[in-house]
């Protein structure tokens, strides 16, 4: 919202500076956004008038002026195309400085003498029109400081307005305010009844029931539509954002920033037959005053006349905009003015399913004073009236009153506003500020009855009063205090690891975390055929964020091709975050975004996650140790340290079956925990790494996070007090024989007996037949009771042996 | 006797001489061994008469106490010298990098976020989460949020197809946390949430924490004075601070703060950090709890902008490029 600061004082006188003004609207929670200061540096221009004006014998587009200053006549030489005989228009004469900086001087035009500058607005710093001269009225007086008759300096304040202050949206609803917080008084508005000079009228019906509780109206016939808006309109309206367009216009956005009820003068002639108020028809088109055509439903509400029947013709759109074929227009005599009450519920989201912003239409969405529109008729027919001429007819005023909002008295406790603002304020001062914002108030034994005006009707219960009393009296005269209530202490189950500290383990591991946006693409999905219970956005902001990430590696991956485009050979990226899959079950019904939401009852799964990506040599470049490339080993190392610091690795356990599309099928595993396929890691697919334009060496993991959070509360055995010995033995066995076969061979072997199991060397090649592998490793054996002698150990490897013979096609090696 | 002496002169002399440490246990061996010469000095003692005999010993025993301490002596010489040679053989280039010295790090965000959480941790608030993906109900409704109320239009919403949403705002952690349980209530909730802009300024996904307070005596003093204590906290130092009215359907009376911020050419502006407010008594209500029993505050405010005044970062799209050169700074 913006306003002219000096049209706010008219209304509450005040000393306070332009500063100090500011600072109260931002502490009164009018925050203000910009304060634009206008025509400071106006001395030396004034209000003058061209006596004449003849072309410039050597430049085509200048003339030559004779200019009355009102104090003897200049010769100004002049470019605007607007330059007249008869034009009153601002002069700077030589000496004054104009805003931008210009000195004026004496000077010869292309061999012209020239004493002064004709000046357009924006050569004013008052507005930026640039197209020509500023036309003054030909009233205004030759020879007077053009500040001084144009009211500056002045300032444009801009606000921001939250949604509950709909009252602000008018320059007199910020008076009261400022009212109350500077102890000032708002000046009576003067808008009497005009009392009626014909019986020129208008039958209104309102068919619409709650969504248009109150209609008023008057006609004025044989107004002067050509009159020239008085500069002191046109400039408020011109400091306040609005560009005056024409006079019967002017009036009745003058009258909605002043007091803050949107209005529309019809040209009555175009009108025929009765108004008859109702919701729009589904189909019904209307042509609007912006010249676009709308097609409408009965979402909307329109205003309409009786062309081609009673209530068939729309001629406005409800609370928005009035139409093209009955607005006023320069030929217009007779006026029909109209000041409606449409409520919020039937104005909200309307103006936008069209594609437009009004200022009625926003005043409408957060409300209007309801008592408003007959007091907004009676101020704008005497603006008419005193400025156009006309003779009026009597106010229109139909209202449905069971539908129309009053305010209702709420009490007040003095325990309680202090117990919410932690702070006592004086009866007085709550009083006081009551008063000010003009509320009714009646005093009771703990506390007051208080009654809103009816422009406050954010104010609905006692916190709304508490509210009032805190932002007048000043949020920095409330203490600063620290808590002192009850506090339960916080438990922190020790089983469960912490994803911070997670975290620290990774980056410590050369990892570092990545945060990407939650939402991918479905081209990006398909690449790595995600395709199934995906979450797509109804409305996505665009089609590369259109769907709820179903895996963090997609957007890892992008995010480790953004890397390596820029040098970044060695990239370790890892990202927590949640991802997102469709509940098998449900049933999807498609419904309008936002309109009646139908919410199942299964919500879409968010499953927290930890993605690793990784590729680049396994170490970072180094003099002491040889290069060697990442590889599926690398990886599962970092997992295996994880696994290890939950304290219970025998839960989970890595498989090479049951791999997704996306993953290298000889080089990738599936993990699981109690058997429970908790994620997956390896080598990309080289088919998907060549369609990303990725070098094979790039390798990932994806795991569920909650497993990967459990760990062991530790509970403590004694340790062994017998040595443990130690046997060697090599095997060989045939390529597809996994280790974790052997492992659980010898392990099923051995038992307790075996208290570590080593495999210290894997080797294929020359000495070992094709197709085959030899396997070294080191059995650490331990009993609880006693120490194991050489026949113990022997006879425990001639076991495994035999049963790796048995079980796994081996052979024992040398 | 006289030979003996003369040659123990002589090989005191040879000792001092001798540069290795083979040497000179090749000397050792010629006068202590079993056919050096004190052995053989000590084997004449038999044919002596008992008295020149004790005489006589204790004239060889001090000459072999002589000759072994001198080998002695000479042996920790040349085995120092020894030690010196080797250790200047051995000296490293500790200049050089270490091996495997390498370190990931964690986002800024994460930082930021981890900062502000552990600050509110030690004034007793309790972590809380819930969904990314929320209905109408707990993002709008239980906030306060009727259907068509224009604050919910200065939230730009996610959709999905079933009529739930994206999370505007961490606040429905408020209703989750609040929902069958009793105050007192002390909760932090960090997160993502999501908002269907995208500018320079503006991110579509981005991180809040929201905190809630609810007990039998919390007041707009507390959350003034709380919210001054964790600005000091997390910036280190003191801030002019600003307490602005606002408007937030579910706290009442509300406000934004400002903190006075000195920027780097020098001058200084308000730069607005948190909401906040009194819990709305229609939140309480719609969570079961007594608002004429129980008050309480909430507050919520951006991760990124608390990272971006911390760290000096001047561009919020930084955060999500995932830029290693960028994330390096933050190691």
């Amino acid at each position: 919202m913006k306003f002219s600061e000096n049209w706010l004082r008219h209304h509450v006188p005040t000393n306070a500076s332009r500063g100090e003004l500011a600072a109260t609207l931002t502490a009164i929670g009018l925050e203000v956004e910009d304060v634009t200061a206008l025509g400071e540096a106006l001395d030396g221009v004034i209000v003058a008038r061209i006596v004449s004006a003849r072309k410039h014998p050597e430049a085509d587009r200048l003339q030559v002026c004779e200019v009355d200053t009102g104090n003897g006549v200049v010769q100004i030489v002049c470019g605007a195309p607007n330059a007249r005989a008869g034009l009153i228009a601002p002069l700077a004469m030589v000496g004054a400085q104009l805003p931008g900086g210009i000195a004026i001087k004496a000077a010869k035009l292309r061999g012209v003498e020239s004493s002064g500058m004709l000046c357009s607005a924006k050569e004013l710093g008052i507005d930026p029109d640039a197209s020509g001269l500023l036309e003054l009225p030909a009233d205004a007086p030759v020879g007077m400081p053009l500040a001084t008759y144009i009211g500056l300096p002045d300032a444009t304040i801009e606000i921001k307005l939250t949604p509950n202050r709909a009252d602000c949206f008018c320059v007199r609803g910020i008076a009261f305010d400022v009212a109350a917080a500077l102890d000032g008084n708002v000046i009576p508005l003067d808008a009497e009844p005009v009392p009626a000079q014909s019986d020129a009228t208008m039958k209104v019906s309102l068919e619409a029931g709650a969504r248009v509780p109150r209609f008023t109206g008057r006609v004025i016939d044989n107004v002067n539509a050509t009159v020239q808006t008085p500069v002191w309109m046109a400039e408020r309206l011109r400091r306040s954002g609005l560009r005056p367009v024409s006079f019967l216009v002017d009036v009745t956005q003058y009258v909605m920033l002043e007091l803050g009820q949107p209005m529309h003068a019809f040209d009555k002639d175009t009108l025929e037959g009765e108004i008859v108020v109702r919701p729009a028809r589904k189909g019904e088109s209307l042509a609007l005053l912006d010249g676009r055509t709308v097609e409408l439903d009965e979402d909307f509400l329109v205003v309409s006349d009786s062309r081609g029947g009673r209530a068939v013709h729309a001629v406005a759109l409800g609370g928005i905009m009035g139409g093209l074929d009955t607005r006023v227009t320069n030929a217009t005599s007779n006026v029909f003015l109209e000041a409606a009450h449409w409520i919020p519920s039937a104005i909200i989201g309307r103006s936008r399913k069209l594609g437009m912003f009004t200022d009625a239409a926003h005043r409408f969405e957060r409300g209007v004073d309801p008592q408003l529109p007959g007091i907004a008729v009676e101020y704008a027919t005497r603006l008419i009236l005193d400025i156009a001429g006309g003779v009026a007819g009597p106010l229109i005023d139909v209202t449905l009153s069971e539908h129309l909002h009053a305010p209702k008295p709420i009490v007040l406790r003095r325990t309680r506003l202090a117990r919410v603002l932690g702070l006592t304020v004086a009866d007085g001062e709550v009083v006081r500020i009551f008063t000010a914002l003009g509320m009714k108030l009646e005093p009771l034994d703990d506390g007051w009855r208080v009654t809103a005006p009816s422009r406050r009707f954010d104010i609905e219960r006692e916190e709304d009063l508490i509210e009032e009393v805190a932002r007048i009296h000043g949020y920095e005269n409330i203490p600063t205090h620290t808590p002192a209530g009850a506090l339960a202490l916080v438990t922190e189950p020790e089983a469960r690891l912490n994803e911070l500290a997670l975290r620290e383990q990774l980056a410590a591991r050369e990892y570092h975390e990545a945060v990407n946006l939650a939402f991918v693409s479905h081209t990006l999905l398909e690449k790595w055929s995600f395709t199934e219970q995906l979450v797509p956005l109804a409305n996505p902001l665009s089609a590369d964020l259109a769907v709820m990430r179903p895996s963090l590696l997609p957007g890892l991956i992008q995010a480790l091709s953004h890397n390596r485009a820029r040098q970044q050979d060695r990239v370790r990226l890892f990202e927590m975050g949640r991802v997102f899959h469709e509940c098998g079950s449900l049933h999807k019904s498609p419904t309008i975004p936002g309109r009646t939401p139908q919410t199942s009852n299964i919500p879409p799964v968010e499953t927290p996650s930890l993605a690793i990506v990784s590729a680049g040599h396994a170490r970072a470049e180094q003099w002491g140790e040889a290069a060697r490339p990442l590889d599926f080993f690398d990886l599962k190392g970092d997992l295996d340290a994880l696994i290890a610091w939950g304290g219970e690795p025998q839960r989970w356990a890595a498989h090479a079956d049951g791999l997704p599309g996306w993953l290298h099928p000889g080089r990738a595993a599936r993990v699981t925990r109690d058997g429970e396929t908790v994620g997956y890691l390896g080598a990309l697919h080289p088919r998907l790494a060549k369609e990303l334009d990725l070098s094979p060496d790039v390798h990932v993991l994806e795991l569920a996070l909650d497993p990967l959070l459990g760990r062991r509360l530790p509970k403590a055995l004694p340790v062994q007090r017998f040595p443990s010995v130690r046997r060697d033995i090599a095997v060989d066995v045939p390529e597809q024989v996994s280790w974790s076969q052997i492992e659980q061979a010898v392990r099923a072997t051995l038992g307790t007996t075996l208290a570590e199991l080593r495999l210290f060397d894997r080797y294929s090649g020359k000495g070992v037949e094709a197709g085959r592998k030899s396997l070294a490793m080191g059995l650490i054996l331990q009993d609880a009771s006693r120490t194991l002698t050489d026949d113990d150990a022997d006879c425990c490897v001639r076991n495994v042996v035999s049963a790796l013979e048995a079980g796994c096609e081996a052979k024992l090696r040398g | 006797m006289e030979d003996l002496d003369s040659r123990a002169g002589q090989a005191l002399a040879e000792i001092d001489k001798t540069d290795t440490l083979d040497a000179l246990d090749a000397l050792r061996v010629s006068l202590l061994g079993k056919s050096g010469i004190v052995t053989a000095a000590l084997k004449v003692l038999g044919t002596l008469s008992p008295e020149e005999r004790k005489t006589r010993g204790a004239e060889v025993n001090r000459v072999k106490e002589r000759l072994s301490d001198a080998l002695g002596a000479r042996k920790q010489v040349l085995e120092q010298a020894e030690l010196d040679r080797r250790l200047a053989s051995e000296k490293l280039d500790i200049s050089m990098p270490g091996r495997n010295g390498e370190r990931g790090g964690i986002h800024p965000i994460t930082r930021a976020l981890e900062r502000i959480a552990a600050i509110f941790a030690r004034l007793g608030y309790q972590r809380a989460d819930g969904p990314e993906i929320e209905d109408d109900w707990h993002n709008f409704e239980a906030l306060n949020f009727p259907p068509h109320h224009p604050a919910r239009a200065m939230h730009d919403t996610f959709y999905f197809g079933d009529g739930r949403l994206l999370r505007t705002h961490t606040s429905p952690v408020q209703i989750r946390s609040m929902k069958g349980r009793q105050p007192p209530i002390r909760i932090i909730a960090p997160g993502k949430v999501y908002r269907s802009d995208s500018d320079q300024t503006h991110s579509p996904m981005f991180h809040q924490i929201e905190g809630l307070l609810v007990d039998e005596t919390s007041s707009f003093a507390d959350l003034k004075g709380t919210l001054a204590e964790f600005v000091r906290a997390f910036f280190e130092r003191d801030f002019e601070m600003r307490f602005r009215p606002s408007y937030f359907p579910f706290t009442e009376p509300s406000a934004e703060v400002d903190i006075r911020w000195d920027a780097e050419d020098g001058s200084t502006r308000w730069l607005e950090v948190l909401g906040c407010g009194m819990v709305h008594p229609n939140v309480l209500k719609n969570c079961g709890i007594d608002p004429e029993r129980y008050t309480g505050f909430a507050f919520g405010l951006g991760v990124e902008r608390f990272a971006m005044l911390r760290y000096g970062v001047s561009d919020l799209r930084a955060f999500f490029e995932n830029d290693l050169r960028f994330l390096k700074q933050f190691a």
